[in-house]
């Protein structure tokens, strides 16, 4: 069988799925080992939605995250020691250790966070977007939230009003089937994500967010129509969490069963199959990706372990902007 | 020239969206209807749809995309329509507007001015008198601006603007039509300090927003009895400039806060507070407090007025505390 994509992008596309999958499951031993403390929520089981997703970007667009974000961090390219540096909450991290696994930013990559209150980033989106569009700029604004969002106001309000206002903005659901415990027809009347965007006057549809090539697909198309000017778009990629919730879930609200299930459809090692049967992937192709990640992983351990804290005496710095010595702030 | 409060905000509106185009207002009936308060009257003929941004009654999506504008290099105006619905916009305005810069290790700064009406007063009870601009003074990483004299309205939007972070303008809804007198050269004001409004000797009156009037009038009748008193306005809530106040009450030896907020937890409590720990051995009496009964705001005039800090209140807590009947 022949494969639709090139070679080269294909191993790029399952370096990136793994990278988030390693990166994230040196995190577990770290937590384990109290050297990551706070809540760390894993995306493992999610990765094709990332890593597809940010394929159709340019550095230019804006992303907007959730505390679920190593991944999104990650693949657009912030350096794995400063995050890490940031899961331990020390000085080199990407926000300087303040904001810990739910707040990755990175303004030189435009990542807006890591905003970790449910539905909290959707209006902030559509601001970026508008100033885009006030100021001439054909950008696009990517704004990520899970389906536990959408059960929240700013859902139906940010889709308003980016269709009223026609912004660049990409809603980009990622429906991991549980707003933490609770699972989406257990809270939701109408559980068709698609038909509630439909609903505010912006076009969706739903994706396999288990294929990466499916995703990445859906999403420039998605991509291509908004920054044509004609207005947000949804897309709600459908996808599961392998792990807890977080580091405290017990995970008495879902069986083993379904978790298994839904591991037979590992967006990697599908995707691994796929490639083995396309013959784009060697043993040995497969053992250098995994050592180079390891290498990324190793080195960015090290960082963090030999970073700095941030001074106490720095504890107050950048609440506000700094003052210059006449007093005035830039 | 004379000129009524109104006037004033609407004045440092035009001129902020006149000199720089970065520079928009949104909010709940900025454009067709021209403001609740007739603020941005005849500005969406003026500077079109583009800049005067009519939204849904969507409050925490506006102040939120207010953020985002603001991020993106912008410099927007939101207007909440009054305080009772801000709210509904509090998730945005503590969680993003004013973590943003300090979470993110100083990475981001969000330049946003939202401006709302406060306070009672005027019959429309306990739904849309709320006195909170307190609250919002807890926030570490916003600034919280009182203008309560046509100066101040006009030019603490301007000195807003010029801010890095996040500024809230609480303009006391009874002041809008109140007259002034501004300077045809009044532009931005420095609002990192609070103003001594009238000089005094024998006590300290502190206030802030709308009470200052009902202060200064108390004031007045004080003095026709004997007492001195020096009004002390506060303007901007955060940061407080307690030197200001420091200064006054060691001058005094006595004060009274002011404050149309509910007293237990309120503004009032805070100076209270800083005068304790700042001047306690040059106070002669306890710090006195005039704020609203601990009710929700009722409709009829007459219960209205028995909730809310008035001129005699005020005049009879100042006796008190001086021993004076």
């Amino acid at each position: 069988m022949t494969h639709p994509v090139d070679r080269q992008y294909a191993l790029h596309l399952l370096k990136e799925m793994l990278r988030i999958r390693r990166f994230e499951e040196k995190c577990v031993e770290l937590y384990s080992a109290g050297r990551i403390r706070g809540f760390l929520h894993l995306y493992i089981g999610e990765e094709a939605v990332a890593v597809g997703a940010l394929q159709a970007l340019t550095q230019d667009d804006a992303i907007v995250a959730t505390y679920r974000e190593h991944g999104h961090s990650l693949v657009r390219g912030t350096p794995a020691t400063s995050l890490m540096a940031e899961l331990y909450g020390k000085a080199t991290g990407c926000s300087r250790g303040r904001g810990g696994s739910m707040h990755f930013f990175d303004a030189a990559r435009r990542f807006y966070g890591g905003l970790a209150i449910v539905g909290g980033g959707l209006p902030v989106a559509v601001g970026l977007a508008l100033a885009d569009r006030m100021q001439n700029r054909r950008r696009v604004t990517a704004c990520f939230f899970g389906d536990g969002a959408v059960a929240e106001g700013e859902f139906h309000e940010s889709l308003n009003l980016a269709a009223l206002w026609k912004l660049p903005v990409l809603f980009l659901c990622e429906n991991n089937l549980y707003a933490m415990g609770t699972a989406l027809a257990r809270h939701q009347a109408q559980a068709d994500i698609t038909l509630k965007a439909k609903g505010q006057g912006v076009p969706g549809e739903a994706v396999d967010g288990m294929d990466v090539l499916a995703v990445e697909d859906a999403t420039r198309r998605a991509t291509d129509f908004v920054r044509q000017g004609n207005g947000p778009y949804l897309l709600e990629y459908r996808t599961y969490r392998f792990r807890a919730h977080s580091m405290y879930d017990p995970e008495l609200y879902r069986t083993k069963e379904e978790v298994e299930l839904w591991k037979e459809r590992d967006p990697i090692t599908t995707f691994i199959g796929l490639l083995r049967e396309w013959k784009c992937l060697t043993h040995e192709d497969l053992d250098t990706i995994e050592a180079e990640i390891s290498a990324e992983i190793e080195a960015a351990v090290a960082f963090a372990e030999a970073s700095p804290w941030e001074s106490v005496e720095e504890l107050a710095k950048d609440v506000y902007t700094p003052r210059n010595a006449a007093g005035e702030r830039p | 020239m004379k000129t009524t409060y109104r006037e004033a905000v609407r004045a440092g509106l035009r001129e902020a969206l006149l000199n720089d185009e970065r520079v928009f207002l949104m909010g709940e009936d900025v454009g067709k209807y021209g403001g609740t308060y007739a603020c941005s009257k005849g500005f969406l003929d003026d500077f079109g749809p583009e800049r005067i941004r009519d939204t849904p009654l969507s409050e925490s999506t506006f102040v939120g995309a207010g953020i985002g504008a603001a991020l993106g290099g912008m410099r927007p105006i939101v207007e909440v329509m009054t305080v009772n619905f801000s709210l509904l916009a509090l998730d945005q305005i503590l969680n993003n507007a004013a973590t943003i810069r300090h979470m993110s290790g100083g990475q981001f700064s969000v330049p946003l001015v939202v401006r709302m009406a406060t306070g009672g007063g005027r019959q429309v009870a306990a739904q849309h008198s709320h006195s909170l601009e307190g609250w919002y003074a807890h926030i570490p990483g916003i600034t919280v601006l009182t203008p309560a004299t046509v100066t101040d309205a006009k030019g603490m939007l301007l000195s807003a603007l010029r801010e890095p972070d996040p500024v809230f303008i609480f303009e006391h809804a009874y002041l809008y039509p109140m007259e002034g007198e501004l300077d045809e050269r009044a532009g931005a004001v420095e609002i990192r300090q609070a103003a001594v409004r009238r000089p005094g000797r024998d006590v300290s009156l502190i206030t802030f927003g709308g009470c200052l009037w009902k202060v200064l009038q108390a004031a007045d009748q004080l003095s026709v009895q004997g007492i001195e008193a020096e009004v002390v306005d506060l303007r901007v809530l955060r940061p407080l400039d307690t030197a200001t106040i420091l200064a006054s009450v060691k001058k005094t030896h006595r004060a009274v806060v002011v404050d149309e907020a509910w007293q237990t937890g309120s503004f009032a409590a805070e100076v209270s507070a800083r005068i304790m720990e700042g001047a306690f051995f040059d106070l002669d009496a306890p710090v006195g407090r005039v704020c609203s009964a601990e009710v929700p705001l009722p409709y009829p005039k007459h219960l209205e007025d028995a909730a809310l800090p008035s001129v005699e209140g005020i005049v009879q807590a100042t006796k008190n505390l001086l021993g004076r009947s």
